[in-house]
C-alpha cells in the first residue's frame, strides 16, 4: 500500500540524515559544508511536508517543529539546520496568510497601534484548510532550494567590487565560499593571499593548495605569525560557520585573534556569508557557545607521562563581537553588521526563534 | 681594496684591515652622544648581489663553506636568509677541519639542527665552547695573544653565523670577551692570560645569566599572589624559572601553557612545571581568546628587548599582548640586561630569521597536503621565527636592575654603556 510504505521511507530518510548529523559533527563521519546541510534539510522538508498526512497549516508547523527539534539536537553547533526549518514555518506562515487573503504587510508590521487595537498577539491558530496550501507551500520550497543552489555564485558574483589589483588578502583556514570569491575576482585581477593555516586541524593548508592551483599568488603562515605579517595585509577577507542575532560571529578558532589584529592595523574584515547562516541566536549562552573536540589534536597520546597531569582544552568555534567587523557580503549584496537584526526578521518569525 | 669593515652590533669601535693586512682601530664613528653610523649585519641585506660577493669573498678567506637558501621565498622576505635544517653546513666540512676548532663544529651544528635552542642556552653553549677554544689555545711566536686571538676568533664567528643568524645576547657576549681579550697587557704570561679569560667569562655567565634569573625571580615573586591563573607563551627558562621559584615559596596559582605550531616548545615547559607539581593547562594559540577571560596575568619571555621600546621575542608574542590587551590583562615581560640592544624596529619584517619551510608541513589523517609545495609554481611557506611586540601591549618589564617600563630600555643600555667604557 503506497501509504505506510511512503511512511516508512520518510522515517528512514529522517534517521539517516540525524545519523549523519551526529557522526559528521564528530569529525569522523563524512564532512560536509554548510551549503550541503542546509540543501539536505530543506529536501527532506519538502518531502516531510508532501507525505505526511496534515489538514491545517497549524498541523503542519507542529510537525515540522518536531522533526525540527530532533535535528537540531542531533548536532547543536550545525545552526544551518534551525535556520532552514525556520526559513519554511515562516514560508508556511507566510501561503497561510496569502490564502486568507490578508496582506503580508499588515501582519509583518507589529505597529502600537494593531497591538492595542487587536488586544495583543494575534488570534491566528492556522486551523483553516486551504486546498491549494500544499502546492502553494511545495512550490515556496523549491524556490528557497534554487536560492540556495546559487548562493555561492551570487556571492562570488561581488569578488570584484572589493578586490583591487596588487593587493594582499589574508584569510584563515578553509571556506568554500571564500574559495569561490577569490577565484572569481583572480580570473581578473592579480592579488597575494595570505592564508593562516588554523592548527590544530590545519584547513589552511587544503585552501592554500586549491588557490594557488588557480593561479593564485599564495603563502602560507602559521598562526602565531598572524600579528606579525598583519601590517602588510590590505584586506581580511573570512568566512563564518554562524552569523549571531546582534551581528557577530561564531567562526573558527583564530578568528577571534585575527579580527583584533585587522582592529589595530585598521585593516577592515569583511565576513562572506550566504543568508542561510543567519541564525537567531545570542552569543550569551555560554554552555551551549563553544564546541569542544578530543583534545588528542592538540596534546597527543604520545606525550604519554604528563597526559593525566594536565588539563587540555581544544575548542573549535570563536565569538567574534560585531564591532571589530566591517562588512557582511551575502548572497543579497553587502551590509553592515549593525543591519543584521532587521534581516532576520524578515527572513524568520519572532515565535519561531525558539523552536 | 679601502677594507673589509667587520661590525658587531652597536660597536663603537671598528676594526679596519688596510693593504698590509695590520689591524687599525678606527674611531671616528664615535660622537658624544654614541656611535651613530652602524652597519647593517650580511643576514639581512640578502638581496644585495654585492653583498653577497663581498660576504663569499670573506668566507673563502677564513675557509669556511658558505650555507645556501632553500626553497621558493616569500617576496616579503627576500633579504632575508632561509635555510634547510637537512643541509647542515658540517657536511661540507673536511675532518677534521685545520680552521675551526671541533667544539666549534659541534656547537654550530646544535644550532643549525634546533638542539640548542632559546637565548640564554645558545649563549651559555657559545660562552663555553670559546672557553674551551681559550685553554686550547697557544699563542704562535712573534704574536700578541690580544691581537692574535681576536683573529682567531673572527672565522669561528662567522662560520657560527653561518650556521644560525646570532642573536642579540650572543652579540653582547662575544662583544665582552673581545674587550676583555683586547684589554689583556702584553707582560701577562700565556698561562696567566688564559686563567684570567676562563675567569671573566665565568664571572659573566655568573653574574648576567644566573645572578640575573635569582634576582629576577625574587622581584617577580611580589607579583604573583595566591590564586593567580598564569599563562606563559612557548618555553622561556627564565620565565619556567620564575614559576618553579614561586612554587617553591609557596605560592598557589595555576599556570596555562599556550603553544604554537611548528615549534611546539610549549611541550618541554609544561613537561617541566608539571615536574615540579604545578597544575597546568594546554592549548594553542589559537584558543588563547577562549581561555584568556580566565587568565590573570601573563609572563613573557624575551630574546631581546630593543632601544626603542620594542621587545623582540618568539613569533607569536605580539599576538598573546594584542589579545591580553583587549581582555585587560597585565602582560609581563622578564628579559635579564645582557638581552639589551641598541637596535631600532618597528615591525617583524626587516630584521627577522627565516626558519626551514618544511616544518609547517604536517600529515592528518593519512593526508600531507602540501608534500609537493615546491612543485606547486605560486605557494610559499612562511614559517617566522621572531616577532616585536609594541610597547603599548607591555605593561611591565622585569630585569635584574629592577621593575622598567618597556620605555626606560634606552636609559638602561646608556647606563651600562658608561659602564663599560
Amino acid at each position: 500500500m503506497p501509504g505506510p510504505y511512503r511512511e516508512t521511507d520518510l522515517t528512514e530518510k529522517v534517521e539517516a540524515f540525524l545519523s549523519d548529523l551526529k557522526r559528521g559533527g564528530s569529525g569522523t563521519g563524512p564532512l560536509r559544508g554548510s551549503a550541503e546541510t542546509a540543501r539536505e534539510t530543506t529536501a527532506l522538508l519538502r518531502r516531510i511536508t508532501a507525505q505526511v498526512r496534515w489538514s491545517s497549516a497549524g498541523d503542519l508547523m507542529e510537525v515540522i517543529r518536531k522533526e525540527g527539534r530532533r535535528m537540531s539536537a542531533a548536532q547543536p553547533s550545525e545552526t544551518t539546520v534551525g535556520n532552514m526549518i525556520r526559513r519554511v514555518l515562516k514560508i508556511i506562515r507566510e501561503e497561510y496568510a496569502r490564502s486568507r487573503g490578508s496582506s503580508e504587510e499588515a501582519d509583518q508590521q507589529e505597529s502600537l497601534h494593531k497591538l492595542l487595537t487587536s488586544g495583543g498577539l494575534s488570534e491566528e491558530n492556522f486551523r483553516q484548510y486551504f486546498t491549494a496550501l500544499k502546492a502553494n507551500v511545495i512550490e515556496a520550497i523549491n524556490e528557497l532550494l534554487t536560492e540556495l543552489e546559487g548562493t555561492t555564485d551570487n556571492i562570488a558574483m561581488q569578488a570584484l567590487e572589493h578586490i583591487h589589483s596588487n593587493e594582499v588578502i589574508m584569510t584563515i583556514g578553509r571556506s568554500r565560499t571564500v574559495e569561490a570569491f577569490l577565484k572569481d575576482a583572480a580570473r581578473k585581477r592579480k592579488f597575494h593571499v595570505i592564508v593562516a593555516e588554523c592548527a590544530p586541524f590545519c584547513q589552511g593548508h587544503e585552501m592554500a593548495t586549491s588557490l594557488s592551483k588557480d593561479g593564485i599568488e599564495t603563502t602560507v603562515i602559521t598562526d602565531a605569525a598572524i600579528f606579525a605579517v598583519m601590517s602588510r595585509v590590505n584586506k581580511v577577507i573570512i568566512g563564518t560557520q554562524t552569523v549571531l542575532a546582534n551581528g557577530g560571529l561564531r567562526a573558527v578558532n583564530g578568528t577571534h585573534t585575527l579580527a583584533l589584529a585587522a582592529k589595530h592595523h585598521s585593516t577592515p574584515l569583511i565576513v562572506c556569508a550566504p543568508m542561510f547562516k543567519l541564525s537567531p541566536q545570542f552569543p550569551n549562552e555560554e554552555d551551549t557557545f563553544h564546541k569542544f573536540v578530543s583534545p588528542h589534536e592538540v596534546l597527543p597520546f604520545t606525550e604519554g607521562e604528563i597526559l593525566s597531569k594536565v588539563n587540555v582544552h581544544c575548542p573549535v568555534f570563536d565569538y567574534v563581537p560585531p564591532e571589530l567587523i566591517t562588512l557582511f557580503i551575502s548572497n543579497i549584496g553587502g551590509h553592515a553588521p549593525s543591519y543584521i537584526y532587521r534581516l532576520m526578521s524578515e527572513l524568520y518569525h519572532p515565535e519561531d526563534h525558539e523552536l | 681594496n679601502v677594507g673589509i669593515l667587520i661590525r658587531l652590533r652597536a660597536d663603537s669601535h671598528c676594526h679596519i684591515k688596510n693593504e698590509d693586512d695590520q689591524w687599525q682601530i678606527k674611531e671616528h664613528f664615535l660622537t658624544p652622544l654614541g656611535s651613530v653610523v652602524k652597519r647593517l649585519p650580511e643576514h639581512i641585506q640578502v638581496d644585495d648581489p654585492d653583498v653577497l660577493k663581498k660576504l663569499a669573498k670573506k668566507l673563502e678567506r677564513q675557509q669556511i663553506p658558505r650555507r645556501l637558501d632553500y626553497g621558493y621565498k616569500v617576496s616579503l622576505f627576500s633579504h632575508l636568509l632561509q635555510y634547510s635544517r637537512k643541509a647542515p653546513l658540517t657536511q661540507q666540512l673536511s675532518i677534521p677541519s685545520a680552521v675551526i676548532h671541533p667544539a666549534i663544529v659541534r656547537l654550530g651544528l646544535q644550532y643549525s639542527q634546533g638542539i640548542v635552542a632559546g637565548s640564554n642556552a645558545r649563549s651559555i653553549a657559545l660562552l663555553h665552547a670559546f672557553k674551551q677554544v681559550i685553554s686550547d689555545y697557544t699563542t704562535p711566536s712573534n704574536e700578541e695573544l690580544s691581537r692574535d686571538l681576536v683573529n682567531k676568533l673572527k672565522p669561528y664567528i662567522s662560520f657560527l653565523n653561518q650556521c644560525r643568524p646570532l642573536s642579540a645576547s650572543m652579540g653582547n657576549a662575544i662583544k665582552y670577551i673581545k674587550k676583555e681579550i683586547s684589554n689583556i697587557p702584553s707582560q701577562f704570561k700565556e698561562d696567566d692570560a688564559k686563567k684570567k679569560l676562563l675567569n671573566c667569562i665565568e664571572c659573566f655567565i655568573e653574574e648576567k645569566i644566573v645572578l640575573a634569573a635569582k634576582a629576577i625571580a625574587k622581584s617577580s615573586i611580589e607579583k604573583i599572589n595566591d590564586g593567580d591563573v598564569i599563562l606563559v607563551y612557548g618555553c622561556s627558562s627564565l620565565v619556567n624559572h620564575i614559576l618553579c621559584e614561586a612554587f617553591e615559596k609557596g605560592r598557589k596559582f595555576r599556570v596555562i601553557v599556550v603553544d604554537s605550531r611548528p615549534r611546539l616548545e610549549g611541550r618541554e615547559a609544561l613537561r617541566r612545571l608539571v615536574q615540579k607539581g604545578i597544575s597546568c593547562t594546554y592549548v594553542l594559540i589559537s584558543a588563547v581568546s577562549y581561555i584568556l577571560p580566565e587568565v590573570s596575568k601573563v609572563f613573557l619571555g624575551a630574546h631581546a628587548l630593543l632601544a626603542n621600546g620594542y621587545v623582540m621575542s618568539r613569533v607569536g608574542t605580539s599576538q598573546i599582548a594584542l589579545v591580553a590587551k583587549a581582555f585587560n590583562v597585565p602582560v609581563l615581560v622578564c628579559c635579564e640586561t645582557y638581552k639589551f640592544c641598541e637596535r631600532v624596529q618597528t615591525d617583524s619584517f626587516v630584521s627577522n630569521e627565516l626558519d626551514d619551510p618544511d616544518d609547517l608541513i604536517v600529515t592528518r589523517k593519512g593526508e600531507t597536503q602540501l608534500k609537493d609545495w615546491q612543485q606547486v609554481p605560486r605557494l610559499g611557506l612562511l614559517n617566522l621565527v621572531y616577532d616585536v611586540t609594541p610597547p603599548d601591549f607591555v605593561d611591565l618589564v622585569i630585569t635584574d636592575l629592577g621593575m622598567i617600563p618597556c620605555t626606560s630600555v634606552p636609559v638602561v643600555l646608556r647606563v651600562k654603556n658608561v659602564d663599560l667604557l
